[in-house]
């Protein structure tokens, strides 16, 4: 398998902003990739340095196979990209941006664009200061998916979009895939990525602190238990693994990570168990608990 | 009164935004009335050397017309400020349109005044606050020349009517900029609309000032009422009504603009366009061309249509000599073709000055295309940074040859029309504007060399150029050293037709322009977008 975008080391500084501290990220040709992490992690940073728009401080980047500080406007022929915040002249209609966009980056594919307007529902004849900003991002959205690229970095693609729209972005990443087509798409719609991508990163403070498929991050997270015992339980405490422990009488409530909780079921059907509800994990949480600033686990302020 | 909610907030963020830019330009403006005032007064001790002065300058078409006539020929206040009357008034009027569309037009349009409405914010609360900010600075402006010219010794009658010159000035654009900042959706085109009426009116009074049979035209123009209050000649405070009205109207106007539109919104609302691009529309180089056209068809259609007029003037510069001592005056100046021609090449300079300001502008747009995140989507395309940035520095430098040789050719058809001369005046008015392409040109290259370099400091450009023109306008006055002098590129720019034409500036121009565009290609590869 090889990868359509390599970074490793990744440094890059504003002033006295560190924005990104060593940023690795790697993405797989053909798969759709989710770029997470709260406001001013760094996502549209280490974006624009995929597109040589911004020179890295330090660190290797490779996409599709070059170095897109040097041969910038060469690989850019071979992507789209869609900024988090679409700008369009103010006398081109949303149809000329639409065409000159495509053709600067090597054509467009006329029958795909006619059939991306009406999907989405676009009038490409309004003039660029009077559309919305869901519009604005549709016609951005439009130019990037009507060409005939192999890489598709899309920054916050559906802000603004409403919920209509976003259904018909999610039927278009689909065809995408299917086609083969390799997708980094940084987003803050929890469900979007879950719907949408084979592996995901999670950036914070400039640097990826999870990266892998889905299943493999639930695995990280934690199943909630509520259990009533038949005796009062014991050695639960001493387990590893389980967190939050709250006993009162034969009540049992805790928080066990993924991998413990075989051990955990064991102890508890040791002391019988009389009911029990486990809650299994949502990736909500496991996003939630690396949004939190201060990296402490989620149960734990339960 | 919902609808002047908030006035008293905006009015407060708005002095805290220009806390700086204000001051600074009352203190620019009270520096130059107070410095070329005291010069004058050093210059011309006494009356007899007073009046001869300014018997040259009105025997002069090329300074009336750029300037206006001396009202008072043995005044001290009314030599030494006439350089500043008009152009002074004119200066202090661009500001006050500027600054009111700067804190309603242009706030509207990046969408900041929309965050503000949900507040408490009523709809006439902007263009008031913008309004109250524009009028107070331009009136303290007037009161602080006013104090400033007395505190140099010239009389308070005639420095309080030189201040309420500009201030009235300055009052009736603040009106003026307050209604075309309603007209259209972008405070780009909204600052047009107030220097195309700018222009009008001062185009206006060099008109009414270059003959008695036509001097009614200047009543038709603001500056030229500004003017007719005649500071230190006469002090006539009353025409100050006139501007006052003009006040009273515009401010009006636009509030009647404001109900019939909604925020964001102009009057002229765009209609649909082409649902696809045209075949041309496939380069940077098409689309900077899309971006720059209208604002060059503007320019273009102005500077033929000055041409045409200094032209026209210049054929009548006989008109000027009547009396005989102003033949006398002619003769020693070389004659009517001399004066003539030296009327046609302050023109030509002239001419330069505004296409700078195009130059600049259009230099600018490279910056504004940056900021407005319009450049990173196309530089994420197959579109080198070179090509991007050669687009815009094409459209400049192109754009600036195409409007000094339409000055050029209006002047010429005219002037040779009305001498008889078209075979000879042709050429050479076309040539006259032709020299002046190289300091255009270097002003250009170094919004661009900024541009590459220090791309947050590109406004620093019409500071550069401001300095230029000081230098250019007062630098005999108050004396500058050679060294300083030299340091203005319109300096060096052949004075034609009629002056001698040496190649080497002209050339060391033209190179200093080039090398510092080309290095703008280098520094702007290098740098990070954003
Ligand atoms: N041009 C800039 N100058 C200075 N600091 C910047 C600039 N652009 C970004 N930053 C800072 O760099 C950090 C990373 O910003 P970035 O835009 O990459 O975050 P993000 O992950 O895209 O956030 P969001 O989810 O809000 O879009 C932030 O702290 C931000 O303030
Ligand atoms: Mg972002």
């Amino acid at each position: 398998m090889t990868s359509a975008i390599v970074v490793s080391g990744l440094h890059k500084s504003y002033g006295s902003t560190h924005a990104l501290d060593g940023l690795d990220l790697e993405v797989a040709t053909g798969e759709v990739h989710g770029f997470l992490g709260p406001n001013g992690a760094g996502k549209s940073t280490t974006i624009r340095v995929l597109l040589g728009l911004l020179r890295g401080d330090a660190g290797d980047v490779s996409l599709l196979g070059g170095d897109p500080w040097h041969d910038a406007a060469k690989l850019h022929r071979r992507l789209a990209y869609v900024p988090g915040d679409v700008n369009l002249w103010p006398n081109l209609t949303g149809g000329e941006v639409i065409d000159l966009l495509g053709r600067l980056r090597g054509g467009v594919d006329q029958k795909k664009r006619a059939d991306l307007l009406q999907r989405f529902d676009l009038d490409p004849t309004k003039k660029g200061r009077t559309y919305s900003k869901g519009n604005r991002q549709k016609v951005a959205l439009v130019a990037a998916l009507a060409s005939d690229v192999e890489l598709l970095i899309l920054d916050e693609p559906t802000s603004g979009l409403d919920p209509l729209m976003e259904e018909v972005f999610r039927q278009c990443i689909e065809e995408e895939r299917q086609r083969d087509r390799t997708v980094l798409l940084s987003s803050h719609i929890l469900s979007e990525v879950e719907a949408l991508c084979d592996r995901v990163s999670i950036i914070r403070r400039g640097k990826v602190v999870e990266t892998g498929t889905l299943s493999d991050l639930r695995h990280l997270t934690r199943t909630s238990i509520h259990a009533e015992l038949a005796a009062s339980p014991n050695g639960l405490a001493s387990l590893p693994g389980v967190h939050g422990l709250d006993v009162e009488g034969n009540r049992v409530r805790c928080e066990v990570d993924t991998a413990q909780l075989d051990a955990v079921m064991r102890q508890l059907s040791a002391s019988g168990i009389k009911s029990l509800v486990a809650q299994p994990p949502t990736l909500e949480e496991l996003f939630l608990r690396h949004y939190e600033d201060d990296a402490e686990p989620l149960a734990a302020v339960r | 009164m919902t609808d002047f909610a908030g006035t008293g907030t905006l009015v407060r963020l708005a002095l805290r935004r220009d806390r700086v830019l204000i001051p600074l330009w009352i203190v620019v403006f009270v520096v130059m009335a107070a410095g070329s005032a005291q010069a004058s007064i050093d210059l011309y001790p006494d009356v007899q050397s007073r009046v001869e002065a300014a018997r040259t300058a009105n025997a002069s078409p090329a300074l009336v017309s750029l300037y206006g006539r001396i009202f008072d020929e043995s005044s001290l206040g009314a030599v030494s400020l006439f350089k500043l009357t008009a152009f002074g008034a004119l200066l202090v009027a661009l500001l006050a349109a500027i600054l009111v569309v700067r804190h309603t037009r242009a706030e509207e349009e990046n969408g900041r005044l929309e965050l503000l409405s949900a507040g408490v914010l009523g709809r006439y609360a902007a263009v008031t606050a913008a309004f109250i900010v524009s009028a107070g600075t331009v009136v303290l402006l007037g009161l602080l020349t006013a104090l400033s010219l007395m505190g140099v010794g010239l009389d308070t009658r005639g420095s309080l009517a030189f201040g309420l010159t500009w201030a009235s000035a300055g009052l009736a654009f603040a009106g003026v900029g307050a209604v075309t900042a309603q007209l259209s959706e972008g405070a780009r085109t909204a600052n047009g609309f107030t220097a195309i009426i700018l222009g009008v009116s001062y185009v206006l009074r060099a008109i009414g000032d270059a003959k008695s049979d036509t001097g009614w035209v200047s009543w038709l123009s603001p500056i030229g009422w500004a003017q007719q209050i005649r500071p230190y000649a006469g002090d006539r405070f009353v025409v100050a009504l006139l501007p006052l009205v003009l006040l009273v109207v515009t401010v009006l106007g636009a509030l009647a603009l404001i109900r019939r539109r909604d925020l964001g919104a102009g009057l002229v609302r765009p209609r649909p366009g082409p649902a696809t691009a045209s075949a041309a529309l496939r380069s940077p180089l098409a689309l900077a061309w899309r971006l720059h056209r209208g604002s060059l068809y503007g320019w273009g259609f102005a500077f033929l249509l000055l041409g045409f007029l200094v032209g026209n003037i210049a054929s009548n510069v006989d008109g000027f000599v009547t009396s005989e001592s102003a033949k006398e005056l002619v003769q020693k100046l070389g004659g009517v073709d001399a004066i003539t021609d030296a009327f046609l090449s302050t023109e030509m300079g002239v001419l330069g000055l505004l296409a700078s300001a195009f130059g600049i502008q259009a230099a600018l747009r490279l910056r504004s295309e940056e900021t407005a995140l319009r450049a990173e989507p196309l530089l994420a395309t197959g579109v080198t940074r070179s090509r991007w940035l050669g687009s815009h520095v094409l459209m400049a430098l192109f754009g600036t040859g195409v409007l000094v040789l339409l000055g050029g050719l209006g002047s010429g058809i005219s002037s040779g029309a009305s001498l008889g001369n078209m075979g000879r005046q042709l050429p050479r008015m076309l040539a006259a504007a032709a020299v002046q392409l190289p300091a255009i040109w270097l002003v250009t290259a170094l919004v661009v060399i900024l541009f590459g370099l220090a791309p947050k400091l590109v406004t620093a450009g019409w500071v550069l150029f401001g300095t230029f023109l000081l230098i250019g306008q007062f630098g005999a006055v108050f004396d500058l050293p050679q060294s300083v002098m030299n340091l203005s590129p319109y300096g060096h720019t052949p004075r034609l037709p009629g002056g001698d034409f040496s190649a080497s500036p002209v050339i060391w121009l033209t190179v200093i322009a080039a090398a510092l565009t080309l290095a703008s290609f280098t520094t702007f590869r290098r740098r990070d977008i954003g």
